[in-house]
């Protein structure tokens, strides 16, 4: 234990490309953004199939490949497939394949979640809504959109914890983010670096948890205490 | 001199028959290991889920830590997570097996925990004025009405740890995980992709097995269309 505190001293580690900083950017950026993608995509596909409660076999279904289908086997095919293992941009080696694996990973809680959030809005609340006139349009977004937010945002949560988990094992195959870390501490046979590295990306993928519970807190003042 | 060598193997093709037949002896080793990995995890993990359910269940107070530290323990990243046990387990087969072990106590605690709260009170009162003792009633009685739901998350945590396995590979000890890596590092296309259909391959067959043990314990739900869900952290 004295090795990893020794290792989190050491100005080295703190400095450069393959430092803490620009590793923890690396990860935050490539996490925030295939979030983000996967919610331009999967958000307004799941709220209208929610909206006209169709498709849940759609949403089922998605939540269960994406439990079947190994990350580092997708990444590995994505990689040396079709996006390759270039740097892109500010993301790093095999930047492109990493994104869209950890926005397809991000997938299934948004979609699964927000449809499931939709088709349980109360019907009568909506029959109402419709008797007083309401467009399609304006019951979307005044009476299903807030009554569903608190299970899109525990979908979010999952999506963002598990890209995060996701983009650790990135680095296993091809990628970049704080999984090199560990990796070269692997590589290098050196303990305290394995160990260094894991307890930022574990810290953080805790603390992410914590801001979401908080998030969900004030998403939704009723279920305070309900639960 | 000899004329270079031309197929699908020099090639690097994706679907090379050359490869199967040369090195089938490679794949069915990984795909052994990557079995047996799975199967010593989830048993771990069953036996140390079914107590810790039970402990729950009988001290409400301890409900709330048991569920809380097993979803801590699922929000840690795999890689994350063996790195983390290498000081006490050390490197291979132990660590790799008790990481994933831990992973699947989340969905096998919850999904025994709600299984067993789902059994209606009056039946539980009808046995116990049968006569029935504890230890009877939870095994005669609880535990079969509970079955679906239990099998339900036994379901998801095998497909899961399927998956979860590949990782293994940065302790050397990861099944077809380790044709994966490899095959990347040194761009072997027909490896990564013979070693992915066989994961995914796997999954499904372990998870059709379990559907199909589940109606052989279950007789009395075949006839109802729906089947339990299981409970998922979230």
């Amino acid at each position: 234990m004295n090795g990893v505190w020794d290792w989190f001293r050491d100005g080295d580690h703190w400095r450069g490309d393959t430092g803490v900083p620009h590793l923890l950017y690396q990860h935050s950026l490539l996490t925030v953004v295939s979030v983000l993608v996967a919610v331009a995509v999967g958000l307004p596909l799941a709220l209208w199939l929610g909206h006209r409660g169709r498709g849940g076999v759609l949403a089922v279904n998605l939540t269960n490949v994406g439990r079947a289908v190994p990350i580092v086997a997708l990444l590995s095919l994505l990689a040396l497939g079709p996006l390759g293992t270039d740097p892109f941009g500010p993301f790093g080696r095999s930047g492109e394949a990493t994104l869209v694996t950890l926005a397809l990973f991000a997938l299934p809680p948004i979609v699964t979640n927000t449809y499931t959030g939709m088709v349980e809005v109360d019907r009568d609340v909506v029959e109402a809504a419709r008797g007083m006139g309401m467009s399609e349009a304006t019951l979307l977004r005044r009476v299903e959109l807030p009554l569903a937010a608190p299970l899109i945002i525990a979908g979010l949560r999952l999506a963002v914890v598990q890209v995060w988990a996701t983009a650790t094992i990135a680095a296993l195959v091809a990628g970049p983010g704080l999984g090199r870390i560990i990796t070269h501490g692997y590589a290098a046979n050196q303990t305290a670096e394995v160990v260094a590295g894991s307890l930022i990306v574990a810290a953080v993928a805790l603390a992410l948890e914590l801001i979401f519970v908080a998030i969900q807190r004030w998403a939704s003042p009723l279920s305070v205490g309900g639960r | 001199m000899a004329p270079p060598l031309d197929n699908c193997l020099t090639r690097n093709e994706w679907i090379c028959g050359r490869y199967y037949s040369t090195r089938a002896s490679e794949l069915t080793d990984a795909l052994q290991q990557h079995v047996e990995i799975v199967l010593i995890s989830v048993l771990l993990g069953l036996v140390i889920a079914a107590p810790l359910a039970l402990l729950a269940r009988r001290y409400r107070k301890l409900e709330g830590l048991i569920v809380g530290t097993t979803t801590a323990i699922y929000t840690i990243p795999s890689l994350a997570l063996f790195s983390l046990l290498v000081p006490w387990t050390g490197l291979g087969r132990r660590t790799v097996v008790i990481g994933l072990a831990l992973y699947s106590l989340t969905i096998l605690v919850r999904n025994m925990i709600e299984g067993l709260r789902a059994v209606p009170a009056d039946v539980r009162e009808a046995a116990l004025g049968m006569g029935y003792g504890r230890g009877r009633l939870l095994w005669r009685v609880e535990l079969p009405l509970a079955l679906p739901t239990i099998m339900a998350g036994l379901r998801v945590a095998t497909v899961s740890t399927v998956a979860l396995t590949t990782v293994g590979a940065i302790l050397d000890y990861g099944g077809l995980g380790q044709l994966i890596v490899d095959g990347t590092t040194t761009t072997f296309h027909a490896q990564v992709l013979a070693a992915t259909v066989l994961v995914v391959a796997l999954a499904v067959v372990l998870d059709l097995l379990l559907v199909g043990v589940q109606r052989v314990l279950t007789p009395w739900t075949r006839r109802r269309t729906t089947s339990a869900e299981a409970v998922v952290p979230g």
